[in-house]
Formats: C-alpha cells, structure tokens, sequence
C-alpha cells in the first residue's frame, strides 16, 4: 500500500463533501425527533429527493431548482408518514419502514429514464480571498452552496431549539405531548410541521447525492445513508451541535476507505465497504452504553401516538 | 367533523376485514398507478393477479412458482411476528438470510465432493445456526448496552451484503468455474440438493419448513406460556414486568429465533431455487416479509395466506414486466403502497370514526 499517494488536504476537502447527505438528513431528523415523532423512513424520503431533484434538475438544467424539488418530494412523501401516524394513528415504526420500502419503489419507477444521463453542475461558490488561504481555503472554502446551506440550517435548527417560542413549543410537545395539549399548542400540527422539515432536508440531502456527489442517478444510490443518518442522531445525543461532528466523522470514514481502496490498500475492498456501518454500530455502542444519559437526552414521548380524548 | 373514539376493546371484525380493504384499495391506487404509466389497469390488474395462476399457456410455468417465492416469505415472516408482536424491531432479516445461506452452503462445501444423507441436514443445522448468530448481534447489543435493534440490524444487512460479496467472487467461488464469480452449484450436487418434492408444485424443503412453521407458531402462540408473554410485553410491558417475565430473554429469543427461520430460508434458497452463492443472491425477502408479516396481522395463518399474495404479485410482476412492459419498480411501488393502506385501514381497529359534533366529556 502507498499511503504518500493519498493526498490528505483534498481527503479533508472531500470530508465535507462526503457528509453533507448525511447531514442534511441527520439535522431534519433530529427536529423531527425532538418533536416526540420517530420517522424511520429517512432513507426512503432521501431517495425521493434523490430522484425528484434529478428529474427536476436535468429537465429545467438548473441544479438550484433541482434542490427546491428535492425538498418539496421529500417534504410530500413524509406528509403520507405524517398522515397516518398523526391523524389515523398507526405504528410509527411499521409506518416508517413502509414510507422506506414505498420510497424505494416509487423513485425506482420515476427514474427509469433517466439512468446514465449526468447532472447538471451546481458550481463552487467564489469566496474570493478565502478560497485562496493555503489549507484552509482547499479545505473549508472550496466548496459548493450546498455544503454551506447545509452547516446553515445546523446553526439555524440549533438557535430555533435554544431561543426560540417555537422551539420550546417543539419541545415540549415532544417531551409530553399531554402537557403541551394541556397549554393550549395544537400537539398534532407542531408535529406535521416537524415531520415536514425532516422530510424537506432528507429530500435535500437525497439530491445532494445525486447532483453533486455522483452526480447521476442510479436505482437504490442512497444505499444505507438514510439509516446512518438516524444513527447520528443518536450519536449526537439529540443536539444540534454534535450532528455536525457525527456527520463529519461517517464523512471522514467514507472518503478515507475509498481512498484506501484506490491506493490499493491490502485490506480487502469487501472489509473497507463495510467498514462505515461497522463503525456505525460500534458508536452505536458506545454512546448507548451509559445508560442514564443515552435515556436522559431522548426526547420523552419519542414514538408514542397521541390522541386527545377530549 | 370527523372525529375519532377510541374502542374500549380492539374491533374483531375490524382485525380482520383491514387486510380485505387494505388489498382492495390497493388494486385501486395500483389501477390509477398503471393508469398514469400509460397501461390499461384492468390489463395489468388482470396480468399480476389472475394469469400466474390460470393463463392456459403461463399458468403452468408460473404457479409453481408460486409456493417457491412464498416459501422464504412465509418462514421469514413468521419469525418476524414473534419479536413485532413483543415490541421488538428485527428488520434486518435480509442479513440474517445471506448469512445463513453463506453458512450452510459453507459446511457443504467443505464437504465436497463426498456423498452422504446427512450433508443436507448439516447444511440445515449450519444455516439456522448462521443466520441465528447474525440476529444474536443485535440482541446481545441490545440486552447488555441497550442499542437499539432496529439500526443495528440494518447495519447487519449491508455487512452481509459484502460478506456474500467476498464468498462469491473470493473464498467460495467454484475453482472449476473458468474464473466466474459464484460458488459450486448445490442444486446440481446431489448430497446438498433440495429439489422440488412433488413434480410441479415447486414445493421444496423450504415450503416444507414454512409450513411447520405456521403450525409450530401457532400453537406456540395459543398454547403456550412463551406465546402468552410475547404478546403481553408487546400489548402492556409493565403488566409484563409484573407478571415476572424476563424481557432480556425474551429480546435473545425473539431476534433468536427470527434469525434462526430467515437463516433456513436462505440455506433453502441456496441450494434450490438459486443453486449458488453469487454476487446478486438476495432478492430482498428480507424486506418484503415485513409487509408480509403485518399484512397477516402477525397471527401466522394469516401471514400463510399474506405470503402466498405477496408471492403472487412477485410472480404477476414478472409476468407484467414481460407481457405489458411495467417495469419491476411499479411492483415494489404496489408492494409498500399495500403496506400504507393496511396501516391506514388499522385505524377503525382501534378507533370508531364518529360524525358530528364532540359531546362534552
């Protein structure tokens, strides 16, 4: 193995790269969850987004306008997830597995024709100076909109949570939905509002895979990466904060096993593969092994219906 | 307004007529799908759901067919319903078939080329073993760390996906077979070979083993002390406490036991229908025996009789795809949309649908 011939400053680059589906995924999850509703269909609203940015980006040639289809796709398909738990209050998990198993289906037939086309390009962002610091600009300031779209709605999600009306309202509705109800918050809206954003950046992060990080569409491309993204939740205990380090880090993983692959390393490609979920599980581990605080930070009603009586 | 009451008790009626209403609004959405894609729905209803059984001149090629996709269906589901109907989220049941498939068809062989009756059932021993194992990773997570099940069974799944990766082209691949990635043919090797048991059914072992274990689940859940407290830690947990079951046993036996059955299905799967270890050996019965599972209610007759539609359209799918060219996709597509109706339906299980103003409480 050559180690020399990895260039480690464009790994760091491509880190950020990496993580971005995952990120934009884990954020709108991560609200989603603290709103008490669990969505196992992230992987399933990504795939949407995947396939619905790229008709949509491919159709019009604008990538930008392929990211707002993403969005509004995914946002649709968690509104079906949304309708049956909230309203007819079925199984949050049954239902989510459903949402992924339809997702997959659905984005299956809407792509067939258009395997093998390339997207259009969504171009760096000139940040003038900054993208010529030595290092740094390489690493942080080369990069596409998206990436720093998605470190924005981080930031913004965590302020909302901390210093917002609303987003104590979210909590409390997530923590016990009969004591927000008691107050007077309309508990099944602040949810469907939830669930909603996470669909929209699940739908986002989906595109960002199939118009950057590709760039193409290929039938099931999402391949894991809405599941991992639930995992960092966990991993990031339910703050904002940590998902940006949880996703970086399963970023980090990802490009360095692909660069190990292409330098030939000795391990075989099958172990280096499988090497991001196995990581996955093992932080997954970890982080659940203190028990009273892996308890602690999840939000109290997680998965549980609510309907008010009266 | 609509609004809705809960029941007191869970409707019976409701429990059962859900799947009947699910399936029929589903041939009704599929109909507007098939619609849009530009087919005729009544074709294309007519191709999935009625010519795999009766077409004069496919019948007789595709209703075999029948019992060897429903077979893994079945067994698979069955072993789901016992850990869904405690609160316990296998979903990683695809790993749990590649890993028994890979195990059993390993200890064959290991065993090649010597001839003897007792490889076949080594062979089944060794593959409820492996998928037992691969379900027993998650268990054990979940009863000493208390990681959670579901993500760590999906994990699982992509794991074994590249585990059969590396058998296939790498330490089981066929030394006679010109460089080809994939492993020996098992159907052709007559000590491992699980060929169809009665000429033109297309039951095998497997359909064998599906069978006993819709019965074996049945009692078990009727009649048995097991039965009885996977059904209370999934209806009252904290009854279930009380009433002095071990929920960390139950976890083990659960996801053990899940395992265990998708590991036959598997092994059965590899050494007939599928013959090898090859790159593209899982067909996703892992995933789709979830729907199967909540579409017989996760009562095992009527998983029997979910498998065998869920079968059919696989079957039909193929059919279509070839008859009317709607792509396999749309089948997929059908298949959850299926699942979204009969979770939808369960409401009036639950609930009773009132008209009119809310009384005062």
């Amino acid at each position: 193995m050559d180690l020399s011939s990895i260039n480690w400053l464009l790994l760091l680059a491509s880190l950020m790269v990496a993580a971005t589906p995952i990120l934009l995924a884990a954020i709108g999850e991560l609200v989603v969850e603290k709103a008490g509703v669990l969505n196992l269909g992230v992987e399933g609203m990504m795939i949407m987004g995947a396939v619905c940015g790229f008709i949509i980006a491919v159709e019009t040639g604008s990538a930008p306008l392929g990211f707002v289809a993403a969005a509004a796709g995914g946002a649709l398909l968690s509104m079906l997830f949304g309708v049956l738990t909230q309203f007819l209050m079925s199984n949050q998990v049954a239902t989510g597995l459903a949402l992924t198993l339809f997702g997959l289906g659905l984005s299956a037939l809407m792509g067939q024709g258009y395997i093998g086309i390339k997207a259009p390009g969504i171009g760096k962002l000139d940040l003038g100076p900054l993208s010529d610091l030595p290092v740094l600009g390489t690493i942080l300031f080369r990069h596409d909109a998206m990436v720093y779209v998605s470190i924005a709605i981080v930031i913004a999600v965590w302020a909302f949570l901390k210093f917002t009306r609303g987003g104590l309202i979210l909590r409390a509705v997530g923590e016990s939905h009969d004591a927000a109800h008691a107050l007077g918050y309309n508990v099944i809206r602040v949810r469907l509002m939830a669930i909603a954003f996470g669909g929209g950046c699940a739908g986002l992060g989906g595109a960002y895979l199939s118009l950057v990080r590709v760039p193409s569409w290929t039938e099931g491309m999402t391949a894991g990466a809405g599941w991992i993204a639930l995992a960092i939740v966990v991993f990031a205990s339910w703050k904002a904060g940590r998902i940006i380090v949880g996703a970086y880090l399963f970023g980090g993983i990802t490009v360095l096993q692909l660069n190990l692959q292409a330098a030939g390393a000795k391990i075989p490609v099958e172990v280096l593969s499988m090497s991001p979920y196995l990581i996955t599980i093992i932080v997954l581990v970890v982080i659940s092994a203190d028990r009273k605080r892996a308890a602690h930070n999840a939000p109290a009603d997680l998965g549980k219906s609510f309907h008010a009586s009266h | 307004m609509i609004w809705l009451e809960k029941r007191p008790a869970p409707s019976r009626t409701w429990s059962a007529a859900s799947p009947i209403v699910a399936v029929f609004l589903t041939l009704i959405a599929g109909g507007i799908m098939f619609a849009i894609l530009g087919k005729n729905p009544f074709e294309a209803l007519r191709t999935i759901f009625w010519d795999p059984l009766f077409h004069e001149q496919f019948a007789s090629f595709s209703r075999p067919q029948l019992l060897v996709k429903a077979g893994p269906l079945i067994l698979i589901a069955i072993g789901l319903s016992f850990g869904f109907r405690a609160g316990i989220w296998n979903i990683g049941a695809e790993g749990q078939y590649i890993m028994g498939a890979i195990v059993g068809a390993a200890v064959g062989l290991a065993l090649y080329p010597s001839e003897s009756v007792l490889i076949f059932p080594l062979m089944v021993v060794a593959g409820a073993l492996g998928g037992w194992a691969w379900a027993m990773i998650p268990g054990l997570l979940k009863v000493r760390f208390g990681t959670n099940e579901i993500l760590v069974s999906l994990m699982l799944v992509y794991v074994a996906e590249n585990i059969l990766a590396s058998a296939a082209v790498g330490w089981l691949k066929n030394p006679d077979g010109a460089g080809f990635p994939g492993s020996r043919n098992l159907s052709q090797w007559e000590a491992s070979a699980n060929p169809e048991l009665i000429a033109g059914t297309g039951a095998h072992w497997g359909v064998m083993a599906a069978v006993i274990a819709v019965v074996f689940a049945y009692v078990v859940f009727t009649k048995h002390i097991l039965g009885f407290h996977i059904r209370l830690s999934g209806e009252a947990p904290r009854a279930a406490r009380f009433a002095g079951v071990n929920p960390n046993l139950l976890v083990l036996v659960c996801l053990g036991l899940s395992g265990a059955l998708a590991g036959l299905a598997g092994l059965f799967e590899v050494t007939g229908p599928a013959g090898q270890i090859g790159i593209d050996f899982n067909v996703g019965y892992g995933f789709t025996a979830i729907i199967v599972a909540f579409l017989g209610r996760l009562h095992p007759i009527g998983i029997l009789l979910a498998g065998l539609l869920m079968a059919l359209t696989y079957i039909g799918g193929e059919l279509a795809s070839f008859m009317l060219s709607i792509p396999g996709a749309a089948i997929q597509a059908f298949q959850g949309m299926l699942l979204f109706f009969l979770l939808g339906v369960d409401v009036a299980t639950h609930y009773r649908v009132r008209f009119g103003r809310k009384g005062v409480a």
